[in-house]
C-alpha cells in the first residue's frame, strides 16, 4: 500500500485511492483465513480425540461409570460460564470495531473472567475424580476423558492467557488496526473452543450418564 | 486517518468475519441458550438409563447447535474470504466425521469379534 498515494502539485496535498482500502483489508483477509485454517486443523486434534474417547468410554476396567462420578449440575454451571463468556465477547465486537476502547476491554474483562470461572470449576472437578480414586489411571476411560476434556481446558487457559495480554495491549496501543485484527482471531478461537465444549458436554457427560 | 472511512469501507466490502449483524447475533445467543438448556433438562430429569430416543434427540441438538455457533458467532457463510473458508469447514467436517465415526464403528465391531469365546481358547471372528 506504500505506492498508492497520488500528490497533487499545485496544491501539495495527498490523495489516497481507494484501493488502498482493499489493500489493507485483503492483508487482514489472509490473516484471517490462515487462522481459520489453524481451527480446523485443531479441530482435527479434538476430533481424533473424540475418536479414541468414543472407543473407549465404555472400557471401566471395573472402576467407576460416569453415573458415578458425573456431577450433571457442576457440568450445567461449567457449560453456563463458557457459552455466556462466548456471548459477552460478542458484546465486545461492535465496540472494538468502532474503536470504543473502554467499552471493548470492559467486555472482554468479563469474558476473562467468565473462562477464569470455567477453568476453576473445571479443576475443581478433576481434583475431585483424583481425590476419589477416579484419576486418569483407573481406566482407559479415564484416560480418555482426562485427556479429551484437559485438552480443551488447556485451550481455554491459552486463550484466558491471549485475553490478558490484548487488554494489557489494549490500554498501552488504543485499539489501532494490528490490535482489531487479533482480537478478531481471539473471538474466533474462543468461540471455536465453545463448539468442542457442546460436543464435551453432550457425548462426554450428557451421554456418559444415561447410556 | 480516523477509523470512521475505514469502518465504513469494510462494512461496504461486505465482509462478514469477527462482526456478523447484531440480530443475527441476538437470534445466535437466544438459540445457542435454548439448545443448551433442553438437553441438560432432558438429562437431568431422567434417572439411570434412558430410552434411545433421549440419546439421538442430545446428538440432534448438539449438531444443531454446532450449527448455530459457526453461523451466528463465527460468520461463515458461502462470501467470506472468497468461499475458502466454507470450504475449509466442509472438508474438516468431512474428516471429524470419517475420524470419529469410522474409529467407533471399526473398533466396536473389531471388540465383539474379538471377544472370547466361551469354553474355549479360540479368537477370532465370529461365524
Amino acid at each position: 500500500m506504500t505506492d498508492h498515494a497520488l500528490s497533487a502539485p499545485e496544491t501539495g496535498t495527498t490523495w489516497h485511492l481507494a484501493e488502498q482500502e482493499d489493500h489493507d483489508h485483503g492483508g487482514n483477509g489472509a490473516t484471517v483465513l490462515g487462522f481459520w485454517i489453524y481451527l480446523m486443523s485443531d479441530a482435527l486434534i479434538f476430533a481424533s480425540l473424540f475418536a479414541m474417547f468414543g472407543v473407549v468410554s465404555t472400557s471401566y476396567a471395573g472402576g467407576p461409570v460416569p453415573r458415578e462420578i458425573f456431577d450433571l449440575k457442576l457440568v450445567a454451571l461449567n457449560t453456563a460460564f463458557l457459552l455466556a463468556s462466548s456471548i459477552t465477547f460478542g458484546e465486545a465486537m461492535p465496540h472494538m470495531e468502532a474503536g470504543r476502547v473502554g467499552p471493548t476491554r470492559f467486555w472482554l474483562a468479563i469474558t476473562g473472567l467468565l473462562g477464569l470461572a470455567f477453568v476453576g470449576v473445571e479443576l475443581y472437578e478433576f481434583s475431585h475424580l483424583i481425590a476419589e480414586g477416579a484419576g486418569p489411571q483407573r481406566s482407559a476411560f479415564l484416560s480418555a476423558f482426562f485427556t479429551l476434556v484437559g485438552t480443551h481446558g488447556a485451550h481455554v487457559t491459552v486463550g484466558l492467557i491471549w485475553i490478558a495480554a490484548s487488554l494489557v495491549q489494549i490500554g498501552q496501543h488504543g485499539l489501532i488496526q494490528p490490535m482489531k485484527r487479533r482480537l478478531i482471531c481471539l473471538s474466533m478461537f474462543w468461540h471455536f473452543l465453545d463448539i468442542i465444549w457442546i460436543g464435551v458436554f453432550t457425548f462426554v457427560y450428557l451421554y456418559g450418564v444415561i447410556r | 486517518m480516523s477509523t470512521e472511512p475505514y469502518d465504513a469501507a469494510l462494512h461496504a466490502h461486505g465482509d462478514t468475519h469477527g462482526h456478523g449483524s447484531r440480530l443475527g447475533y441476538r437470534i445466535g445467543s437466544l438459540l445457542a441458550i435454548v439448545l443448551t438448556v433442553v438437553p441438560f433438562w432432558l438429562v437431568m430429569s431422567q434417572d439411570g438409563p434412558a430410552p434411545g430416543w433421549i440419546a439421538a434427540v442430545i446428538f440432534a441438538l448438539a449438531l444443531v447447535q454446532i450449527v448455530v455457533h459457526v453461523v451466528c458467532f463465527l460468520h461463515l457463510d458461502t462470501r467470506s474470504e472468497g468461499g475458502w473458508t466454507l470450504l475449509a469447514f466442509l472438508f474438516t467436517a468431512v474428516i471429524v466425521v470419517i475420524t470419529i465415526g469410522g474409529s467407533i464403528w471399526v473398533m466396536f465391531h473389531l471388540n465383539t469379534n474379538m471377544m472370547p469365546m466361551p469354553g474355549g481358547g479360540h479368537i477370532g471372528p465370529v461365524r
